[in-house]
């Protein structure tokens, strides 16, 4: 029964020992080295999560890029759709401007060119009359130059008056 | 609980190689199912041998006496060569008699026939144990009796070595963490980090819990190694390593002791009265189960402490068994010796190979029932209502 009846001596040994190397362990060692296992996987766990983060940052910021982008292209577009209606306005107005310009000058030549012609006409029919009358003065001069020739043309004239 | 299976495999292995090796013994047939009962019959192999006086007188070689020997503790760390005649370190020898303290070296009592003179008493070495005597060898019964034997035996000598290798490898470990701080673990820090991990992770968080698992780290890790390394220096079979310290009945017993000590002195209401009184049970069947599991508070530890020394001494029983093989064989003709030893050479490779893995697993088996102990006693109870529920996952329930 020897080996399974326990032994005052190394119990008492192995006691102390335990204790010893117990209370030493954990000062010395196991403290120390549980802390920096906790302190490194906190580290870990902190430097996944902040990569974690960044990766979402970068991800919210490429998303707002996006937007940016989009509003950016969205604003090109109304600006050149603006442009264009602006453009188109512009033309018609200048059109109908012009238009307008146009039949007014056209109206106004059309007016100047009535009283030119009123005018030249005018003066036409004063020159006819003048040169008629130089005409008719220059005849009479000739016609009645003689008496006998006044007396010609008395009579011609007397012979159309009819005395009705 | 595959771990539990693998662990009575093993063990079971073990005792039928026993079974085949001591069947072949020509001097006793041994009954094995217990280890107890293999060590007891061992035991009367010795007895025997010893009232026909020592083997040095008898000549012939007897393997139980020479594995009891082995296995045992010793005043005197034997390196070679036959007692009395061989190379011996001496150790010290520290008595408390009823008459005051006496220390002298065990290499005065080295013979079987030496009697040494101490300051209060006449001393002789017989079996491993110092006696008392008269000058002509006869034991005085009474004085021995009172004789408290503090000696620095082989198997006090190897706590302190491997106290010593503890705490060296462990300060320059925790030196290293502080070195460097934060980076990769490199070096003997590299080997025992997943160690360390593993009894944090897999044993002290699962089986005592996120919240209270951190005070008794210390503990766990300390028994874990403690255990680990003196199954490991067992096997190594030069000194000052090979003495079978964790199958040790001493050994186990303190250690045992240390675990069931932490869970009373941790066992919360919660605990206690699921003892005393378990809630929900009727008062007559309390009767009954109350007792059982007052039985069960020490039960649990004492298992533990056999589990553990039964295991470690069936190893170190095996590798011993091998090589006696070869003397057994060896005395009846020296061809079947040598031939022999090739068999026991390679079986004992195999077995060491095995014995590592069971260094390995004893000391995590240890550790793991111990965290599972102190984790039923420290336990929040859940609410009022579910207690049958509850009790049927309750890891202590399942083990013992």
């Amino acid at each position: 029964m020897e080996l399974v009846t326990p032994a005052l001596g190394l119990v008492f040994w192995m006691l102390v020992t335990f204790a010893i190397i117990f209370l030493l362990l954990k000062k010395f060692a196991w403290k120390p080295i549980l802390k920096m296992i906790k302190a490194r996987e906190d580290s870990i766990d902190g430097a996944i999560k902040a990569a974690e983060k960044a990766r979402e940052e970068m991800k919210e910021l490429q998303a707002g890029n996006e937007r940016i982008l989009a509003e950016a292209r969205a604003e090109r577009e109304t600006m050149m759709k603006e442009a264009r209606d602006m453009k188109d306005a512009i033309i018609s107005e200048a059109k109908t401007k012009a238009k307008t310009e146009a039949d007014r000058l056209v109206a106004q030549a059309r007016e100047t060119i009535n009283n030119e012609k009123l005018a030249a006409i005018t003066e036409l029919k004063n020159q006819v009359a003048t040169l008629s009358i130089d005409i008719a003065e220059k005849i009479l001069k000739e016609t009645l130059s003689s008496d006998e020739k006044q007396k010609t043309l008395v009579n011609n004239l007397m012979k159309e008056v009819t005395l009705n | 609980m595959s771990s539990k299976i693998s662990i009575f495999s093993v063990k079971n292995f073990c005792f039928s190689l026993i079974l085949v090796v001591f069947a072949l013994f020509p001097a006793k047939s041994f009954a094995y199912e217990p280890v107890e009962e293999a060590v007891m019959q061992a035991e009367a192999v010795v007895a025997d041998t010893a009232k026909a006086d020592t083997h040095e007188e008898s000549g012939k070689f007897n393997a139980g006496e020479m594995i009891i020997e082995h296995i045992g503790d010793s005043h005197q760390w034997h390196l070679w060569g036959d007692h009395g005649h061989g190379v011996h370190i001496p150790l010290p020898v520290i008595l408390w008699t009823d008459k005051g303290l006496e220390i002298f070296s065990s290499s005065n009592v080295e013979h079987s026939e030496d009697i040494y003179q101490g300051t209060h008493y006449k001393y002789m070495l017989r079996h491993e144990h110092i006696e008392i005597v008269d000058d002509f060898g006869n034991v005085d019964k009474d004085a021995t009796a009172k004789v408290k034997d503090f000696s620095i035996t082989k198997n006090a000598l190897t706590i302190i070595v491997s106290a010593l290798l503890m705490l060296w490898m462990f300060l320059s470990v925790a030196r290293a963490y502080k070195r460097r701080e934060g980076m990769a673990p490199k070096g003997l820090q590299s080997f025992m980090e997943p160690l360390i991990l593993f009894i944090r992770d897999d044993v002290a968080k699962t089986s005592i819990g996120e919240k209270k698992y951190m005070r008794y780290m210390p503990y766990l890790l300390t028994v874990f190694f403690f255990i680990f390394i003196n199954n490991l220096m067992g096997l190594i079979p030069i000194f000052p390593f090979g003495s079978n310290l964790t199958g040790n009945i001493s050994v186990c017993l303190v250690l045992a002791a240390i675990t069931l000590i932490i869970t009373l002195i941790s066992g919360n209401g919660h605990y206690w009265r699921h003892i005393f009184a378990m809630p929900g049970v009727p008062i007559p069947v309390l009767i009954i189960l109350t007792p059982i599991e007052l039985l069960g508070i020490v039960l649990r530890p004492f298992v533990l402490m056999i589990r553990l020394f039964a295991n470690i001494t069936a190893g170190h029983i095996i590798a011993l068994a091998f090589f006696s093989l070869i003397f057994i064989f060896g005395e009846k003709s020296t061809g079947a010796g040598y031939g022999v030893s090739i068999v026991s050479v390679l079986f004992t490779v195999f077995m060491g190979f095995l014995e590592l893995l069971v260094a390995f697993l004893q000391a995590y088996v240890f550790t793991l029932l111990s965290a599972i102990y102190i984790g039923a006693a420290v336990e929040e109870g859940h609410h009022e209502h579910d207690h049958h529920v509850e009790k049927g996952h309750e890891p202590t329930h399942v083990i013992v």
